[in-house]
């Protein structure tokens, strides 16, 4: 089958660029399918802790990385997985476009900022909605803009955001900010910053654009107020959006992928890798350590469903059973 | 291009035209713009393809209402007839460019 490919790897940051670097260097026919290149990795204005680079940026890192992927000939499709199944040995890798196939599947699509889950977020995403204040901050200069969350990355998207838009209202939807005090106490004397609490967005209205939100108090939900704006800046943290593998995989309570220690999930054939599964800390060279780990067990996987033993070179000779070959006797 | 070429170039263009909204301080838009340049060279003379500074065009940027980048407007008569928000890759812009020549 020509459109048939020994794996696909759902992500393009640093854990699913390993994952393709490694599998092209073992001959398997590969397809990246991801929404974006870098991730959250190509975010960071400066990475630090890249061992063998004192300093480079999060763009220029993961730039890299791609550089390399596409030296090796890799193959990359720009859209968004929908389900994977499987139909006898392989897996039918479900987009908003295609329907793709595959011996094997790695699962390194990390995290995604966490949705408000509020009337017109979805349509007007892209459209006034956004999730990155330092990607998209720019194009809303002298104008008026909303953003929600409490934390560390809210707070600084606001001071980021007051230097660029007309208003800022920053809004926390409990009674307090929980990003760093010093933090907190410097956006506040920023004047055209207006925190509030106790404020959560209900709805975001506009005809093909932010126009308003409908904002209600969180102490008395039927107290509401709209205010027009035109942006809505998103910082209510990451989450590993998974809600398309219940059933396909075992989640923890987190939605992160259960894996063990060679990146298996519960269903063979299927890897996971970086912080889109439960490893406990989300750095990018750990996501690159196991997107290779991932990829270098898809490929004892793929090799072992065709020639029905793994080669030597990967531990012990062993039948996809499991049990021990003499390989004189499997030729 | 820019604003003061843009109806010249891509409104009263006699080809569909594909304008790539970018930033120089976007990292999505550095990756997609190779992209665009493939897009081109693949293309030929069937269509064109143009670049937009969202910073150095804000009249267009607004006008089309550019809020999020990279933004890739097809234009046909004077029409935006398909747009795409977020990173495109080579294939998806090739065949919506097919679909309106």
């Amino acid at each position: 089958m020509d459109n048939l490919y020994d794996v696909i790897i759902v992500g393009a940051g640093p854990a699913g660029l390993t994952s393709a670097i490694y599998c092209a260097r073992r001959q398997m026919k590969t397809l990246i399918v991801a929404k974006s290149l870098g991730g959250q990795a190509a975010l960071a204005n400066d990475v630090e802790n890249w061992p063998g680079i004192e300093n480079i940026s999060g763009f220029e890192l993961m730039n890299n990385f791609k550089l390399q992927a596409d030296k090796l000939g890799l193959e990359f499709n720009f859209n968004e997985v929908l389900n994977i199944t499987k139909s006898g040995d392989n897996f039918v890798v479900k987009t908003n476009k295609d329907e793709l196939q595959a011996k094997s599947a790695i699962l390194s699509f990390g995290l995604t900022p966490r949705d408000l889950g509020v009337p017109g977020e979805a349509e007007l995403k892209g459209r006034g909605v956004t999730y990155c204040a330092i990607c998209d901050g720019p194009l809303y200069k002298g104008k008026v803009v909303a953003v929600v969350g409490a934390g560390n990355s809210a707070l600084e998207s606001a001071e980021y955001m007051s230097k660029l838009a007309k208003q800022v209202y920053l809004l926390s939807n409990s009674d307090k900010f929980t990003a760093d005090p010093v933090l907190v106490e410097d956006v506040q004397k920023i004047s055209n910053v207006e925190l509030t609490c106790f404020s959560k967005i209900k709805e975001i209205k506009g005809v093909g654009k932010v126009e308003s939100i409908v904002l209600a108090d969180t102490r008395d939900e039927e107290k509401t107020k709209e205010i027009k704006l035109d942006g809505v800046f998103v910082e209510a943290g990451h989450q590993a959006k998974t809600g398309w593998l219940k059933g396909t995989v075992d989640l923890n309570d987190k939605g992160e992928i259960i894996t063990n220690r060679d990146c298996e999930t519960s269903e063979a054939g299927i890897f996971g890798a970086g912080d889109c599964t439960d490893t406990t800390y989300k750095q990018i060279v750990i996501a690159a350590g196991e997107g290779a780990k991932a990829a270098l067990q898809a490929y004892k996987y793929v090799v072992a469903k065709s020639s029905g033993y793994i080669k030597p070179d990967w531990g012990k000779c062993k039948t996809v059973q499991g049990e021990d070959v003499n390989l004189n006797m499997v030729k | 291009m820019d604003d003061s070429n843009f109806e010249s170039e891509v409104l009263k263009s006699d080809k569909p035209i594909l304008v790539d909204f970018f930033a120089t301080w976007c990292g999505p838009c550095r990756m997609q713009g190779p992209i665009v340049e493939e897009v081109a060279v693949e293309i030929g003379d069937k269509a064109k393809v143009g670049k937009m500074d969202v910073d150095a065009c804000p009249q267009t940027s607004q006008k089309f209402e550019v809020m999020s980048i990279p933004t890739i407007i097809i234009f046909k008569g004077g029409q935006a007839v398909k747009t795409f928000v977020g990173l495109q890759d080579k294939q998806s812009l090739i065949d919506e460019i097919n679909k309106v020549i």
